[in-house]
């Protein structure tokens, strides 16, 4: 898993550190937080979509080898939410790249955001099928 | 059990024991910390998974290099079960690392760049300590063959502790355990991305993670030299050392590479010098 900050408020970012703490400790998934996109599966985005960081968002995407999927966690990332009339606003995380899961909430509760990484990781299986079929 | 079907054991299993270890490593490190841990077999599924995925290839060259490293640390491995000569084990096992550093600095990445010169600086600190070993080893049972060191029945550790102390202090090093995981670790989200390994991705990170069992199991196999007298102390003893470097793996935090460099060394020539000095005196004069 990767956790970019898109233009968060950060309230969504503490809640997804919250999920590594010994409270939820989301590795007993076998989930870590790598600093990587060359080394994991999910990409996991906080916050709205800005012109500045539109690219970088794009370039995580494309460096992360298939099959991926991608959350957003929070309103913000889902939508822009109160953010979205701001000048510099694009919108949510899928005005640039496609979304799989959205994980609602402002912020998101811990219990949900892990809620969202183990259906992601059941949609990898489904994209892992697809991309065999394929071949 | 003869050597043939030792050597071929090791390339067998040697993965399954690696894993298997790494797993429990995972869940001893998250209890330490206070949390639950993933299930054991992890390790083997995110290898698997990794086979799954798309392997992205900076260069055309990267890949070989990383067969290269994962094929030398068996012949390695399979070398020291062989009961061959622990010389030639430890230039091979040198050799495969060397591979990896040259797939490090092929994919052109400035963190796999930082990545491979750290490692180079880790081989300099932790080779002098392996040669001391092995020429401790010979000193005391005048044999550099595995097999002549594991059958000498004598009780290694009581001749040899400071070059086994010593040892254990590069160990932490090649199993790339905390103070010393400069060049890439085991633990998630650190500086430099992931230094060595930044830029592999799928099948060839698998590769790197399977070689890493097999050296796993290689290292622990030189611990258990020192406690050959009996198998089940030596098996208890590399278990117990493995253990031991989990603990400083949790309780440490990481050196810079002039301290990891200037430690090592003086670990090397306090413990092992000068117990390779004492040995000298016993034995060849
Ligand atoms: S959804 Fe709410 S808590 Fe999360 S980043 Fe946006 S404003 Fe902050």
């Amino acid at each position: 898993m990767f956790h970019y900050d898109g233009s968060s408020c950060n309230g969504c970012d503490i809640e997804v550190l919250a999920c590594l703490t010994p409270m939820y400790d989301i590795e007993r998934f076998g989930v870590i937080n790598t600093g990587n996109p060359k080394h994991s599966d999910i990409l996991l985005i906080t916050g709205f979509v800005n012109t500045q960081n539109a690219e970088v968002v794009k370039s995580l995407y494309r460096q992360m080898p298939d099959p991926k999927v991608v959350i957003a966690v929070g309103i913000c990332a889902a939508t822009g939410n109160f953010f979205r009339e701001c000048y510099n606003a694009l919108g949510g995380v899928n005005t640039v790249i496609p979304v799989d899961v959205y994980v609602p909430g402002c912020a998101a509760r811990p219990e949900a955001i892990i809620d969202g990484v183990i259906r992601a990781a059941g949609m990898l299986e489904e994209k892992r099928n697809m991309l065999k079929d394929r071949k | 059990m003869n050597a043939v079907t030792r050597s071929i054991a090791y390339i067998v299993l040697a993965p399954i024991l690696g894993g298997l270890l790494a797993g429990l490593d995972r869940i001893i490190t998250a209890r330490m910390q206070g949390r639950y841990g993933p299930p054991v077999l992890q390790p083997f599924y995110d290898v698997l998974k990794l086979f799954e995925k798309e392997n992205l290839m900076v260069n055309r060259f990267h890949g070989y290099y990383l067969v290269c490293y994962l094929a030398f640390l068996i012949a390695s491995g399979a070398l020291f079960f062989f009961g061959e000569d622990l010389l030639m084990v430890i230039f091979v096992f040198i050799l495969a690392d060397i591979f990896l550093v040259v797939a490090a600095y092929s994919t052109n990445s400035p963190y796999s760049f930082i990545g491979a010169t750290r490692e180079l600086l880790q081989m300099l600190a932790a080779e002098p300590m392996l040669l001391i070993s092995a020429v401790s080893l010979y000193m005391v049972t005048g044999s550099f063959e595995v097999a002549g060191i594991a059958g000498s029945g004598k009780i290694l550790i009581l001749y040899l502790p400071g070059v086994f102390l010593g040892l254990v202090y590069v160990l932490t090093i090649k199993l790339r355990k905390s103070p010393f995981d400069l060049s890439t670790s085991h633990h998630a989200h650190q500086e430099l991305v992931k230094g060595l390994t930044t830029e592999f991705a799928g099948p060839s990170l698998a590769l790197v993670e399977i070689a890493h069992w097999y050296e796993t199991v290689l290292l622990l196999g030189i611990v258990y030299l020192f406690f050959s007298f009996n198998p089940a102390v030596g098996v208890a003893a590399a278990l117990l050392t493995y253990f031991a470097e989990i603990l400083i793996d949790n309780t440490n935090a990481r050196f810079k590479w002039q301290l990891t460099l200037k430690s090592a060394w003086l670990a090397t020539v306090a413990l092992g010098g000068v117990n390779l000095i004492v040995m000298y005196f016993i034995f060849v004069r």
